[in-house]
């Protein structure tokens, strides 16, 4: 068929197809003819052109006769490129055949089989070839996968723009390189040496082949990493780990040793020093066994003494203030320092044989060494006479006991000054100054029972001061303030001394008392003051003869300090009288509440409220409506009730209403009306984003502010969306995005930390907290 | 006895240097502190008013065109830089910052019709009503200098949109044809053609940076590939776009201002039916720019307002006007998302913040802090009637307000009789069209 329509057409196509082939040949002339042109271009270039015209010319007048001249070209030499064109066929007759070529086919042997079957196939097949589309269906189809293959092509970026969208914050410019110095090497590749010195810079990185661009290694040096071989680096590496641990090593103890130099130091020398001095004890044990007891009394009177005061050291209030004041304070820092230091001695010195009584008296003066421990050398110029401000004394030792107490406290203070001095005088000279301490000790005492003087609060430095005083109380360079001082303390001392006594329960009777106590030299000073009346259970203060007794000795300051003190007790006393008086204004307390209650004899407030409550209720119930009408359907009028038959029909009576919120809350009454004023502030209907009114309340029930949430999470709380960058250009998106998308889509399935997309996961979590509480 | 003193440990309230942050205490009980979300409403109602008080979007204006500005670019790396392109065919380039003219050119014989900056930023291209293409180099001529252009095209009809490709020096024109064109040659290396005859805008996309669309005068808009001979695909609505505007950040959003008062913004690959339909224009929409970030576009309206909205609504949610401004005919949004720089019909460029009420230049820590709070507070509570009645009030102009109004009441007596003809007719005889669908006519392959 295929060939019939053909044969059909043939004569047309045929003339069509001449008139083609004379206008290739034309064309194939001109090609030559620019061939020859590019040859001899270079001789005689306009010559040649015009000849070539000229040829045109005559060509296209021979042309324009009737009859059309066939000149084919001939070759004269083989052409290095052969044109498809260029074979032409004789004679309409001499047309090659399909049949032809397929005969030939067949008798060539290179062929396969395969080959050969296929084009019997194609033989056999004698259907029409479909007439192709038309020129519109042809573009549509091609728009079509045109279309298809953009939208694959866009439809990447899927990923990224949901991610965005989603994106709890977005950093704009999103490919913001990071902040702060930038290698060189990627400073380097866009610049280039422009005045003669960069130049020479270069020639000379260059000469040294200095890496300029990104791996930092000489070619040198690549070339080394390249040849070691993998055990020889393993044993470099070995050596190195050995070299730098052996150096940190090294590092450590140097450094360490450099620290040691100061106090502890000499501790550490005393130590030895110390041990030493044993060796030779146990020697001299041998050989002179008396003095070898001598020594050992000493020693062990040395320790008993430092053993007292061994409480001090390190559990205490005061201690433990120091050690957190230690961070901000210096003068806390070194005292706690010292405090370690003897603590440290005293530890290394105990010794297990030691007199029971004295430990239970250490124990003791141990309970009355709490108080000064956190009572601070501030607090020491606090007025005495004030008991608040003296944290002393609940308990009442007698008179024998507040001198042992006395006893057990010096020795422990001598025992610090000690060691105080310790650290500055060196071992053998510490019996000598223990013998010293001993003796003075031994005249205070004695001075102090009778003084009776009790200062515990004082710190080491105070107490030691204080000790000095007594030590050469004849001394006249006293300073007015030690004076005063010293004064204070003993009036102080008389307070506690009597309340000790006196004390029985309270401690505000106690204070009470001193209250009265401190006013007794007042009213002696001027009889015309009235004094408060006295408690019944107050007894004459046991040791006035005692403190006559100190008197003589210091009358000379005591004078002087009773003129200083008169004005301030009176001071004092002002603010502490209504407390004493509270047990008075009681009573009076007691007629106000009567008289308020008489004042508003009246009202019953919760008969009231209860009354309110229930017409409350009364007023939510629903009410029985009545609609019967008298005289309908029977006889009316006066007298005359409608029947009851009629008034239970006509009476309806409403369903219940749910029981009140208030019901169970006797002290409460919860209106359940609708506030028409609150109402215009809230949201009538479900938001856009919001699922139900629980996730929707939940949001609006949890705050934002730092108020109420600690800062870290209100950061988060108030993380803006979008964040641009001042001044900077925010490029479209680029298409390495999509890269950066991927990489961590195979790993995790987000962007981390980094720049813009970071918290997606938290933001993610929120929300699943988030849901699962409205879900609840 | 005991006594009592109070001692706190200085590590609760001693900073280690004067560097540290003061600590502040704070018990985050909730007993302590009873009634947050009251508090936290009224903060934020309080915030809501503030932020109208402080709304005062307009910056500047430019003036100096002798005609109106038709056309505008930006600069693509320098923010201070504004092109515009005005009726009479002169070009002038601003420093944005000075709010002055830095330089003007006379570019073309009657209009300039489009305008852009090569991705480099050293040249710029003009198309004008003179059927030519010319490319002028950034910088002003030197002194005695000529101002000439670098390069000139003449083509054979005249040109009506121009945009430059993102990062090839290849460039597209539009006009009886969408053109695409090499730097380098005089003759566009493509042009598509789709049985219309006229175009009136030509935009590359900026991130698959092959594709392009146009907006035809058949009222449909054509999507382009580069690298195909064919366009790909042209949707057909009632009325006629006037331009576009791809989103930056995503790849295959767009956004079209249309002749019915209306922007729809559609996904490339489902043209069938626009994503949003953006009403409250009460005009022929004019212009339209994205934000840079991709979350909001400017549109510019024949109504002479210039109106903001989040890609997602349905409604603005700002709207700027002034007195004097007539019709905008060109917007763009800075490559910065600060600003907005709208050209109008009465020759006056004007510069305008994109959020009214921010405050401009660099905010102190705890500034920025307080404003970030103020701003999540506005949002939660953005669905109460209170916050959301001020935080949604403008002020209208008269005719543009009643304009408004009466499109809502013609809208509703549409709405009304077509619920009308359904219930009165054969279930199923009309079809509730909705909203989305209404605008297209077809897609055609």
């Amino acid at each position: 068929m295929a060939r019939a329509t053909k044969k059909k057409g043939g004569k047309k196509s045929d003339k069509k197809r001449s008139e083609l082939t004379e206008e290739k040949v034309e064309v194939m002339y001109d090609d030559e003819d620019l061939n020859e042109d590019d040859e001899n271009i270079t001789s005689e270039e306009e010559e040649e052109e015009d000849e070539r015209k000229h040829h045109k010319l005559l060509e296209a007048i021979s042309s324009l006769g009737a009859k059309r001249k066939k000149t084919l070209g001939e070759r004269s030499e083989a052409a290095v490129q052969m044109s498809e064109f260029t074979v032409t066929a004789e004679g309409e007759r001499d047309r090659v055949d399909l049949s032809d070529l397929i005969g030939s086919m067949e008798k060539t042997p290179g062929v396969t089989s395969r080959t050969k079957k296929q084009l019997k196939n194609l033989q056999k097949d004698n259907k029409t070839i479909e007439s192709p589309l038309s020129r519109q269906e042809t573009d549509r189809i091609q728009r079509d996968v045109a279309f298809q293959k953009a939208a694959t092509e866009v439809t990447k970026w899927k990923g990224v723009i949901k991610q965005n969208q989603r994106a709890e914050q977005l950093i704009f410019p999103l490919n913001r390189e990071p902040s702060g110095p930038k290698p060189i090497e990627r400073v380097v590749t866009s610049w280039k040496a422009h005045t003669p010195l960069e130049e020479e810079i270069f020639s000379l990185l260059h000469a040294n082949k200095q890496p300029i661009h990104d791996p930092i290694l000489t070619p040198a040096e690549e070339a080394s990493m390249k040849a070691m071989s993998l055990e020889e680096a393993k044993i470099r590496r070995a050596e190195l780990q050995k070299a730098r641990a052996l150096q940190s090593y090294y590092e450590a103890k140097a450094r360490r040793a450099r620290k040691i130099k100061s106090k502890a130091y000499h501790k550490v020398h005393n130590k030895a020093k110390r041990k030493e001095f044993l060796k030779q004890f146990d020697e001299m044990v041998k050989t002179d066994p008396a003095g070898a007891l001598e020594e050992l009394n000493k020693i062990e009177m040395a320790r008993m003494q430092e053993r007292m005061s061994l409480k001090h050291q390190n559990s205490g209030k005061w201690a433990k203030s120091k050690v957190i004041m230690g961070k901000y304070d210096l003068v806390a820092r070194k005292a706690m320092q010292q405090q370690l230091e003897v603590n440290k001695d005293l530890t290394q010195k105990i010794v297990t044989s030691l007199n029971a009584e004295e430990e239970e008296e250490e124990e003791e003066g141990g309970d009355a060494e709490v108080l000064p421990d956190f009572v601070n050398d501030a607090e020491q110029a606090v007025d005495p006479s004030n008991p608040w401000m003296r944290g002393k004394l609940s308990e009442d030792p007698t008179e024998k006991d507040m001198i042992v107490d006395l006893t057990a406290e010096e020795a422990p203070r001598a025992a610090e000054e000690e060691e105080e001095e310790e650290e500055e005088v060196k071992e053998p000279e510490e019996e000598v100054l223990l013998r010293e301490f001993d003796e003075r000790r031994k005249q205070r005492q004695a001075q102090e029972a009778e003084a009776q003087i009790t200062v515990e609060e004082e710190d080491d430095d105070e107490e030691e001061e204080e000790e000095d005083k007594a030590a050469d109380e004849e001394e006249a360079e006293l300073s007015a303030f030690t004076s005063l001082f010293r004064e204070k303390a003993e009036a102080a001392a008389d307070v506690t001394d009597t309340s000790a006594q006196l004390e029985e329960g309270l401690t505000r009777i106690r204070t009470l008392e001193d209250v009265e106590l401190l006013s007794v030299p007042q009213e002696e000073a001027a009889a015309d003051e009235a004094p408060l009346p006295p408690p019944p259970a107050e007894n004459p203060p046991p040791e006035p003869q005692k403190r006559e007794a100190a008197k003589p000795k210091k009358r000379k300051r005591a004078i002087e300090l009773k003129e200083v003190l008169t004005k301030e007790p009176k001071v004092i006393q002002v603010p502490l009288a209504p407390t004493v008086e509270d047990a008075e204004d009681a009573d009076e307390q007691l007629d106000q509440r009567g008289l308020i209650k008489e004042a508003f004899a009246g009202d019953d407030v919760v008969a009231d409220f209860l009354k309110d409550k229930r017409k409350q209720e009364d007023a939510g119930k629903p009410k029985v409506v009545d609609l019967t009408l008298p005289g309908w359907g029977e006889w009316g009028g006066t007298g005359l009730k409608p029947s009851r038959s009629k008034r239970r029909r006509f009476r309806t009576k409403a369903v219940p209403p749910p029981p009140r919120k208030d019901q169970r809350l006797p002290s409460v009454i919860i209106s359940e009306n609708k506030n028409s004023a609150v109402r215009l502030h809230q949201v009538n209907s479900l938001p856009f984003p919001f699922q139900n009114h629980s996730q929707f309340e939940s949001t609006i029930r949890s705050p934002l502010g730092r108020t109420w949430n600690t800062e870290r999470t209100v950061k988060k709380n108030i993380k803006p969306k979008v964040v641009t960058q001042m001044g900077a250009i925010i490029e479209p998106m680029a298409r390495e995005e999509l890269l950066k998308d991927k990489r961590p889509a195979a790993g995790r399935g987000g962007r981390g930390g980094q720049g813009g997309r970071g918290g997606r996961g938290v933001d993610s979590q929120r929300r699943h907290i988030r849901d699962k509480r409205a879900e609840k | 006895m005991k006594v009592k003193v109070l001692s706190r440990n200085p590590d609760d309230y001693v900073r280690e240097t004067k560097y540290d942050i003061q600590r502040v205490p704070r018990n985050y009980d909730p007993t302590l502190h009873p009634f947050e979300v009251c508090r936290e409403y009224t903060q934020a109602l309080n915030s809501t008013k503030l932020d109208r008080v402080f709304a005062k979007p307009f910056l500047a204006s430019l003036d100096g065109h002798r005609d109106g500005v038709n056309c505008m670019a930006k600069h693509t790396s320098s923010l201070s830089t504004l092109l515009s392109g005005s009726c009479d065919g002169e070009v002038k380039v601003w420093n944005l910052t000075k709010h002055e003219c830095v330089r003007t050119l006379q570019a073309h014989e009657g209009f300039v019709r489009g305008m852009v900056v090569r991705h480099c930023g050293t040249s710029f291209f003009t198309v004008g009503d003179d059927k030519t293409i010319k490319q002028w180099k950034m910088e002003a001529p030197g002194y005695g200098e000529e101002e000439e252009p670098l390069n000139t095209i003449l083509g054979k009809t005249v040109f009506t949109g121009l945009d430059h490709h993102q990062k090839d020096a290849v460039f597209a024109t539009c006009g009886q044809q969408v053109d695409i064109w090499d730097e380098q040659r005089s003759s566009p290396i493509r042009s598509f053609t789709w049985g219309v005859d006229s175009f009136s805008a030509v935009r590359f996309n900026p991130v698959e940076t092959e594709l392009l669309a146009s907006c035809a005068s058949d009222r449909s808009i054509v999507l382009y590939d580069m690298r195909e001979s064919a366009p790909l695909k042209k949707v057909i609505m009632t009325m006629r776009s006037n331009t576009l505007c791809w989103n930056p950040m995503e790849a295959y959003h767009f956004t079209c201002s249309n002749e019915d008062y209306n922007l729809y913004t559609y996904d490339m690959r489902y043209l069938d039916r626009p994503m949003t339909v953006h009403m409250d224009h009460v005009s022929a929409v004019l212009d339209v720019d994205y934000s840079p970030t991709g979350k909001e576009f400017v549109s510019a309206s024949f109504d002479k307002t210039v109106r903001i909205f989040p890609k997602e609504n349905g409604h603005s949610r700002e709207v700027y006007h002034t007195k004097r401004m007539q019709h905008v005919i060109c917007v763009k949004w800075s490559a910065d998302n600060k600003y907005i720089l709208s050209g109008s019909d009465e020759m006056n460029i004007r510069l305008w913040k994109a959020n009214a009420s921010e405050k401009l230049g660099v905010l102190a820590p705890r500034e920025k802090q307080a404003s970030n709070y103020s701003q999540k507070l506005k949002e939660k509570f953005q669905h109460h009637p209170q916050i959301r009645r001020i935080a949604r009030h403008r002020h209208l102009p008269k005719n543009i307000f009643h304009e408004s109004k009466e499109l809502r009441i013609m809208k509703e007596a549409r709405r009304r009789k077509e619920r009308n003809v359904r219930k009165h007719s054969k279930p199923g005889a009309v079809p509730v069209v909705s909203e989305k669908e209404k605008h297209v006519v077809t897609v055609v392959k």
